[in-house]
């Protein structure tokens, strides 16, 4: 199984745990194998079927190209992190 | 200047590692090159914008029939004239860009948010008439209270820029609205424990000032919006194909319907990744009856109302046990975004611990948006301000320790396998080659000339001090794609899509005559139009040599396996048989080198042509390591910078002079922001320094030579070993040069710009 990496802003779902073992072949999948665990957690990961614009998954410390696509497997470790601002973006949301 | 190369690795190339000089050079110094206020279009009007006098304001009404009627105007457009953008996020540079707020940042609707920003704008035949029509507009404001400190706009009662603006923690949006546009953390470990138990811990509060990029040519742009639809833009841009995309989203029109050519480009250090004039020059072309209209800034305009980088406040505590091992480490970093959401403050938490191995650490980033200019990006962004902090506290905690600073660093340093700050491993870095090159540099080990008296031969007026701080950079790879085909006179012409800022042409070229065999004058690099190649990302991320490197190296292998395929049969052979070595092609007894098989490229089969286009994330960091000496006057608070040597992880330099070049530039610049450059503010948020004379930028006069140290751990992800180089060097400047005030009086200085005036105040001069 992947280790995921829990963003410290989200251990507050997890009981305070920082990494977790998931069991998936996709960055989708392993979001889904969370959210069955702790619910809630899908919708601060994603907006709608998309991962947040904000939000960058590292895979074995290189940035995934494939979003929820991203294969992986059970020697990865998974990071959710901020996207890295050019300082010209800005991927907060306003309300609407 | 004694640039010096030190490579772990030394592979026998024959173009890369050489200094040829550039296709671009003749037309530069000969005043030929073709920028963007040089384009000129037959019947072409001339642009002019309507700026805010107000920094908060809601706008009342606007009246523009008087501009409307002078003689010569020919179109005046407000914000009214351009439809509402959703809020949807587009790609801009390394990061992202919210395009409603990049809308109403080139054009107030409702509000106006800081001083300078656009509220209408005119084309007329002349410029003296637009500035003309310009002071016929009327418009009624109703001012707003002003937020322009990070620290005040993050207060509950704080003056709102935004109503709907609530502030997200990983997806949670706030309940209440806020100017805190933004929250995260990184954690990891037990800080509190790690810190109880720590035998030095050192905490400390830093602050530094909005800076801008300082690039030579303003922002300007020229469109056609024609009859028939077609859009067509010239502008100085990093980012031309992101660009297009930001002016087809703010017009609403398909992106196809715009064609977006990029001109030489004086000077963007991320400045220039998003529009402003852009789109209002297209709405005044529309409205003019579809006649080209030209718009140009000028210093006051570029300063005021283009995207300067964040100021901040970050308060950084580290402790190290009494082996000298950094134990633990915690910042809490807010950032100046602005008037719109977007500061650079993640980088800059993902740069703040960067260089080194800490299994406690905690990290709170949060984006704050006030009345002033919104945030761009600049070279490193963000970086600078958080190791101007998080570097500060290494120092004092090996004074504490009663370790050499840069043995400290070193003891402390990140290697392959080690876990960053905020959380992902390491993959092969060369921070730890970077700092030992500087601690074995002569200047590390050089006797610092004694302080000096002063003018009465009595006091040791003129003190002296020598400073080390260490640098990082994430770097990026982003997607390139490009064109080469061959000439029948062997050589290659190469079409490509990245603007040449610090010499890419050159040392995009290099890789491709390296991949094929050929002479880098044999290649003939051309940065062309969206519409002339596939997309590019931006010129930015210190990520083209990279990059579109990659995409050089598959044209030249791809090519070269076409000649192979027109060697094969010329010879009656496989082309598995054919050999290649330096551009010469050999089997059996036969030999033949490209430019004889170019020759016969139209009786083999015809044109030999490749296109690519290529992603890869494997673009590694970059480290730096600094040194300064300076001199510090106690009786005006002037520093001197006496000597200065960057030693830098290059992966592997393809053309030594330009990334020498890179690195000299961003220690200018980070010299400029440690010393002089910010951005001066009255109570009501009216800028009152924007001019050259009043925002001082480094001149040859203020820096000594800036010696260089290239070291070469290869990138193991590209298959020259190329690093991104261009945003390392302006990281550890501002620490380095305080360190080096301390060590020369004593006084840590923990706010940017460290001036005269700041200086005496901290020596209690003043």
């Amino acid at each position: 199984m992947a280790r995921v990496w829990i963003p410290a802003l989200l251990r507050g779902m997890t009981g305070g745990q920082s990494e977790i073992e998931v069991a998936g072949q996709t960055v989708g999948e392993l979001i889904d194998q969370l959210e069955v665990r702790y619910p809630g957690i899908r919708e601060r990961l994603m907006d709608g079927d998309r991962l947040r614009p904000n939000i960058a998954v590292i895979i074995d410390g290189v940035r995934s190209r494939q979003g929820l696509r991203q294969p992986v497997n059970d020697t990865n470790e998974v990071h959710f992190v901020p996207a890295i601002s050019g300082g010209c973006s800005e991927a907060h949301e306003r309300s609407r | 200047m004694s640039g010096e190369n030190q490579s772990v690795e030394q592979p026998t190339y024959r173009v890369v590692g050489t200094r040829p000089i550039r296709p671009d050079g003749v037309d530069k110094v000969t005043g030929r090159a073709i920028f963007g206020a040089d384009v000129r279009l037959s019947g072409m009007l001339y642009g002019r914008v309507l700026r805010s006098p107000h920094a908060h304001a809601r706008i009342k009404s606007i009246d523009t029939s008087a501009a409307e009627a002078l003689p010569g105007v020919k179109a005046v457009i407000t914000g009214r004239d351009f439809p509402d953008p959703q809020n949807k996020v587009a790609a801009s540079g390394e990061g992202t860009v919210n395009l409603r707020s990049l809308a109403h940042n080139c054009i107030a609707r409702d509000k106006v948010l800081y001083f300078g920003h656009a509220v209408a704008a005119v084309a007329a035949t002349t410029p003296n008439l637009a500035e003309e029509a310009l002071k016929l507009i009327r418009v009624e404001y109703e001012p707003l209270p002003v937020v322009l400190d990070v620290l005040e706009a993050m207060r509950p009662d704080a003056p709102l820029l935004h109503e709907d603006l609530r502030t997200n923690e990983m997806g949670q949006r706030s309940e209440r609205p806020s100017n805190v546009a933004n929250h995260t953390r990184h954690e990891r470990g037990d800080v509190e424990k790690a810190f109880a138990e720590a035998a030095v811990v050192v905490e400390r509060e830093f602050r530094t000032s909005m800076v801008h990029q300082g690039y030579i040519e303003p922002q300007n742009g020229t469109v056609l919006w024609n009859a028939d639809g077609q859009i067509s833009v010239w502008c100085s841009t990093q980012a031309p194909f992101d660009e297009r995309s930001q002016i087809a989203e703010i017009l609403d029109v398909p992106v196809s319907k715009i064609k977006l050519t990029p001109a030489e480009i004086g000077g963007g250090f991320g400045g220039k990744l998003s529009v402003y004039l852009e789109p209002l020059a297209a709405m005044l072309s529309k409205k003019a009856g579809h006649k080209p209209v030209q718009m140009v800034m000028n210093r006051a305009e570029v300063l005021a109302a283009t995207g300067p980088t964040s100021g901040s406040c970050i308060r950084v505590k580290m402790g190290a046990d009494r082996n000298g091992c950094i134990v633990a480490a915690q910042a809490w970093m807010a950032y100046e975004a602005g008037a719109f959401p977007g500061s650079p403050v993640d980088a800059g938490a993902g740069v703040i611990f960067a260089p080194y191995r800490i299994p406690n650490v905690r990290i709170d980033a949060y984006d704050v948006v006030v009345n002033k200019p919104r945030a761009g990006a600049y070279r490193a962004p963000g970086g600078t301000n958080a190791a101007f902090a998080s570097e500060s506290v290494i120092d004092e905690l090996a004074e504490q320790l009663g370790i050499d600073p840069l043995e400290f660093r070193i003891l402390n340093g990140a290697k392959e396998g080690d876990r960053r700050a905020d959380g992902p491993v390491y993959r092969r870095i060369g921070f730890i080659e970077a700092a030992q090159a500087a601690q074995a540099h002569p200047h590390y080990s050089a006797p610092l000339a004694p302080s000096r008296l002063d003018p009465t031969g009595k006091n040791p007026a003129i003190k002296r001090g020598r400073g080390v701080a260490a640098g990082f950079w994430f770097n990026w790879g982003g997607k390139s794609s490009a064109w080469a085909s061959l000439n029948p006179d062997g050589t290659v012409s190469l079409i490509e899509g990245s603007p040449d800022i610090g010499g890419s042409r050159a040392s995009i070229a290099m890789q491709l005559a390296e991949s094929l065999g050929v002479r880098f004058e044999d290649v003939k690099p051309a940065v062309v139009d969206t519409d002339s190649v596939g997309y590019n990302d931006a010129t930015g991320g210190s990520r083209v040599t990279f990059g579109t490197g990659w995409v050089a190296y598959r044209l030249g292998q791809k090519l070269k396996q076409q000649l192979k395929e027109r060697a094969a049969l010329l010879w009656d052979v496989s082309p598995e048989q054919v050999q290649v070595e330096a551009g010469m092609f050999s089997c059996n007894g036969h030999r033949i080198t490209i430019q004889e098989l170019a020759a016969k490229m139209h009786e083999t089969g015809g044109p030999i042509v490749a296109g690519d286009t290529f992603e890869s994330e494997e673009y590694g960091p970059g480290f730096g390591v600094h040194i300064v000496d300076l001199e510090v006057d106690t009786e005006t608070g002037k520093v001197q910078i006496l000597r200065y040597t960057a030693a830098q992880d290059v992966g592997r330099a393809i053309h030594p002079s330009y990334v020498e070049g890179q690195l000299q530039g961003g220690v200018a610049q980070g010299i400029g922001w440690a010393l002089n450059e910010e951005y001066v503010y009255d109570a009501d948020g009216h800028l009152l320094n924007a001019s050259f004379l009043d925002y001082r930028i480094p001149t040859a006069l203020d820096l000594p030579m800036i010696d260089t140290v290239l070291v070469e751990v290869p990138n193991p992800g590209h298959p020259y070993g190329v690093r991104g180089v261009g945003e390392t060097p302006i990281v550890p400047p501002a620490g380095a040069v305080a360190n080096a005030i301390y060590h020369a009086t004593g006084v840590r200085m923990t706010t940017l710009p460290m001036s005269p005036a700041r200086i005496l105040e901290a020596l209690g001069k003043v």
